[in-house]
């Protein structure tokens, strides 16, 4: 397996006056790598997820995203990487073929590759019954699968999931999952920030941040052996269990 | 009791907080009055006037200098006959015409008495009424300058006064009331409904319902503080008015504020009503303004009198309470007039602000539907 | 005893949806009671439904013995309830929040402060930041604080745990432990399933009608067969090779791993040799206790 780096952090810091949200952070996401990021309120994960997707310039250090410098190529990274929350991807009042015109039209994607690609994905989720529904008819489990599939529409190589899988039944979340991995062995990377520590169990590999600093970063089963805990919220809890009241 | 006064106390903080709640209270009104009163300018200088002089002789053209050298007044041209007036006042620069009776000076000195029309452009009802009083006052001036060197002393100009266009003129000191009555019916409803609908759509409704507060606690709780600021607020425009531009009540202030707060009444339970059909503050912001701020601009008679409205208007207008608190605030400042004059406006809005009352506690729900 | 929650028959229909599909279950007197289901399975209906908010189209509910169409006033009383969003005034600071919700109910923070002081004290130090400002941890203590303000006899906690860090989660679950001594019921709703062991009985609910309640450790034991978990790098084609073996049953990824069930619940050499034919040849096969997700899927996937 290709084992190219898709993103490449050193020594990141980010500073709104003299606050520190970025402490010198440094990791590597490999491609086709599920990596999860994840840190309590506040500590500064929304800053470097910023960074990383072009939408803020690092004070100083370099990072790298799919190959372009986030502080001098941001409009680049944009364009290669995919982006899915759960509070905003769809617009509810449009269809779910319009939708999807939408997102490629604003990623500049040609009319042809639009309609194309349109097809092989109501195909490949089954949705040719739904095409032409508007998404706030239609069931949260589809709308999450579609909202996915929308952002890799134009083929990013970097794919940010914001709680992916947050409030949805076991059945469609284990269905999402699967969707996950699938685009993962395809060679995308897919990089998850979630509160839930049930959803970390499933990435390749965890960073979990306290204070603007990673304080931890391995594969969740070696981070539960080395802090000797049976889930990741165990470990979680015990590394950003705030010993003062955090604010 | 301590609940009530708890909720009431909550109410105060969120208006004191917020800065933009403030502006509207208290911004809005001041800047209206300070709009209306001086976007219509207070002072006339260089007005533009016309001479129809159909005696020239020595005296019209000495008055005609005297006006014209006053500095209030430019001559914009002289006319020939009474057909030429309306056209001097459509081409724009002329704001008065002035004539001079046939035989002006001979009648003057041999009858002691003679006639200076002045006909004004009311259209712009402020300066018809300055030009008005600048013109009496050179006359009266002349009078006595004639009367000084005249033999008999009895010699008099006797301007008489004519209007175009607005011959009631509405004088801009109109405006207050008008003022009172779209700052309080906004105020007050507009900032209630946005209160309740605000609590709904941040979830602190659902956990008022579930206490043991009464719907009718809630209701008032909200009302209390607009009510009380909106009693300041006319007191404030009040004072604003008579020391900014020296408009005095001339009937009972006492009579005045119980009309007023009846009609903050009605408003408040027009913005509880609002608030009941609106889910979401932006509903009840629009419901608000279209609703209720438009009509007393546009047909409760405060800018354009209903009586040149057509039909159709004047009857839309009969419904919109506004109309009425205009008409009776209007009688009370203006014309001095007591209660006797307004019982029948005060009891439309009375009943109003009941059926209103009615309709919003038997549709605030205890429940969420 | 007395049950503090007795519900039968309840259904609510929002015009063609059906929020509620006869539902019915019992909540025992100082009980942590969870209902656990994804977004929109019913779960804030029914607590609407119990705060007196909502009247259901039909069934009773009965809270302490009073029904809550008939006798909402009363109950009114008794009842704390936190909705989905903290329902806090954001521009009024920590203190004010929790007194004006304490004069609200008649009471003062004085008065109850010994209910409270275990909460309230982590955000204590903060009581004069305007709400609006506090982070989703603090938010929540708070608006737990002012739905204890006035000692409830039920507290009813919709979603309190969603957008809300994993340890501010867990601190949670323990201040809701120690609420039990004060003889306090307290029902609560989740999408998480791993919140189900934190209380002393869960109802699993979807799609409007309640799965099964019990204790979450008799649900777990009820799966009814033998669990694998299978790991593999590659994660993607080994699910794929999983379905492809004629004896499983199901196999859906779970965590690190594969949960799988097999026809005859044993794992013998012919997994291994198919999932090497299939290219796979680093699994790691053990048997591992069925979960209440597990337990969830399973009685999802039972036919009615």
């Amino acid at each position: 397996m290709m084992e190219d780096k898709v993103i490449i952090v050193r020594n990141l810091v980010k500073k709104f006056g003299s606050f520190v949200a970025n402490d010198n952070l440094s990791f590597d996401v490999n491609r086709g790598e599920i990596f999860g990021f994840l840190g309590a309120n506040g500590a500064g994960k929304t800053t470097a997820i910023r960074i990383l997707s072009g939408l803020s310039r690092p004070t100083s250090g370099e990072v790298m995203v799919a190959g372009y410098d986030a502080g001098k190529e941001p409009e680049m990274i944009k364009r290669n990487i995919g982006y899915m929350s759960q509070k905003f991807s769809l617009y509810e009042d449009l269809t779910v073929k319009e939708n999807i015109m939408l997102y490629g039209g604003i990623y500049g994607m040609k009319l042809a590759i639009i309609k194309q690609r349109t097809e092989e994905l109501l195909e490949r989720l089954n949705f040719r019954d739904y095409a032409n529904r508007i998404i706030s008819d239609l069931p949260l489990g589809l709308r999450q699968k579609l909202a996915f599939s929308v952002a890799l529409l134009h083929e990013p190589r970097i794919v940010f999931l914001d709680e992916p899988t947050g409030g949805v039944d076991p059945i469609t979340r284990r269905q999402f999952w699967e969707m996950i991995y699938e685009t993962a062995a395809g060679g995308i990377t897919v990089f998850v920030t979630t509160h839930y520590m049930d959803e970390a169990e499933y990435c390749d590999r965890i960073s979990i941040m306290n204070d603007g600093k990673i304080v931890a970063l391995d594969t969740p089963e070696n981070l539960k052996q080395k802090y000797k805990a049976s889930t990741v919220e165990e470990v979680f809890i015990k590394i950003a269990r705030p010993d003062r009241i955090q604010s | 009791m301590k609940r009530f006064l708890g909720f009431v106390k909550k109410e105060f903080l969120h208006i004191f907080r917020d800065i933009r709640t403030l502006i509207i209270i208290f911004g809005i009104p001041v800047a209206q009055i300070l709009i209306f009163g001086f976007a219509v300018s207070n002072d006339i200088k260089d007005a533009g006037v016309a001479v129809l002089d159909l005696s020239k002789d020595e005296i019209t053209r000495k008055l005609t200098d005297k006006i014209t050298s006053s500095g209030f007044f430019k001559k914009t041209e002289d006319l020939v006959n009474y057909s030429d007036i309306d056209l001097a006042f459509k081409k724009g620069k002329t704001k008065a015409v002035f004539i001079f009776e046939k035989d002006f000076g001979s009648r003057l000195l041999k009858e002691g008495k003679a006639t200076m029309n002045v006909i004004t452009d009311a259209s712009e009802p402020n300066v018809a009424t300055l030009v008005t009083n600048y013109s009496m006052a050179i006359a009266g001036d002349f009078n006595r300058e004639l009367s000084r060197n005249s033999l008999n002393g009895i010699a008099l100009v006797q301007p008489e006064v004519k209007m175009f266009y607005n011959p009631a003129l509405k004088s801009h000191f109109m405006f207050v009331p008008g003022v009172i009555t779209l700052i309080l019916i906004l105020i007050c409803a507009l900032m209630t409904s946005v209160t309740i609908t605000r609590e709904k759509e941040f979830g602190t409704m659902e956990v008022l319902l579930v206490s043991p507060l009464k719907p009718i606690q809630i209701i008032l709780g909200k009302v209390t503080p607009y009510f009380l600021l909106s009693i300041i607020n006319v007191v404030l425009i009040l004072v604003m008015s008579w020391l900014v531009f020296g408009l005095p009540v001339k009937g009972s202030i006492v009579l005045l504020m119980l009309e007023s707060m009846l009609y903050i009444l009605m408003s408040l339970s027009l913005g509880i009503l609002i608030s009941t059909v609106s889910k979401t503050m932006q509903q009840a912001i629009f419901i608000s303004l279209i609703g209720l701020m438009l009509p007393t601009i546009l047909l409760s008679g405060f800018i354009y009198p209903i009586e040149n409205m057509p039909v159709i208007y004047q009857y839309v207008s009969s419904i919109i309470p506004p109309k009425y608190f205009i008409t009776i605030i209007k009688n009370i400042m203006i014309k001095g007039t007591g209660i006797l004059f307004v019982w029948k406006e005060t009891l439309v809005i009375l009943g109003m602000t009941i059926l209103f009352i009615f309709i919003s506690v038997k549709k605030f729900k205890i429940r969420l539907q | 005893m007395q049950n503090a929650i007795e519900a039968s028959g309840v259904s609510k229909k929002f015009g063609s949806t059906t929020a509620l599909d006869d539902i019915s279950f019992t909540v025992g007197e100082s009980e942590v009671f969870g209902f656990i289901g994804p977004d929109g399975a019913g779960k804030t209906t029914l607590f609407r439904i119990i705060t007196t908010l909502l009247i259901p189209d039909e069934g009773v509910v009965n809270v302490f013995g009073t029904n809550t169409v008939t006798g909402y006033r009363e109950l009114r009383k008794n009842i704390g309830y936190m909705p989905g969003r903290f329902s806090l005034y954001q521009d009024l600071s920590v203190e004010e929040n929790l007194n004006f919700y304490a004069t609200v109910f008649g009471t003062t923070v004085k008065e109850n402060y010994d209910l409270i002081s275990d909460i309230y004290t982590h955000i204590e130090p903060f009581k004069k930041r305007l709400a609006g400002q506090l982070s989703g941890g603090m938010k929540q203590k708070l608006a737990l604080s002012c739905a204890l303000i006035h000692k409830p006899k039920l507290l009813v906690l919709d979603e309190p745990t969603t957008g809300v860090d994993a340890v501010s989660r867990s601190e949670f679950w323990d201040m809701l432990s120690k609420l039990r001594r004060h003889n306090i019921t307290i029902i609560v709703s989740t999408p998480y399933m791993d919140e189900a062991t934190r209380c002393d009985r869960v109802a699993l609910i979807q799609a409007g009608k309640i799965l099964v309640v019990d204790k979450p450790e008799i649900i777990q034991s009820g799966f009814s067969r033998k669990l694998f978990a299978v790991k593999s790098v590659m994660k993607h084609q080994l699910i794929g090779a999983l379905r492809k073996y004629p004896e499983t049953i199901t196999a859906w990824p779970f965590g690190d791993s594969v949960h799988l069930t097999l026809r005859d619940n044993k794992i013998d050499q012919s997994l291994y040799s198919f999932l090497e034919r299939e290219g796979i040849s680093d699994t790691v096969i053990i048997e591992t206790p069925a979960g209440i997700e597990d337990r969830f899927l399973e009685l999802m996937n039972k036919p009615e």
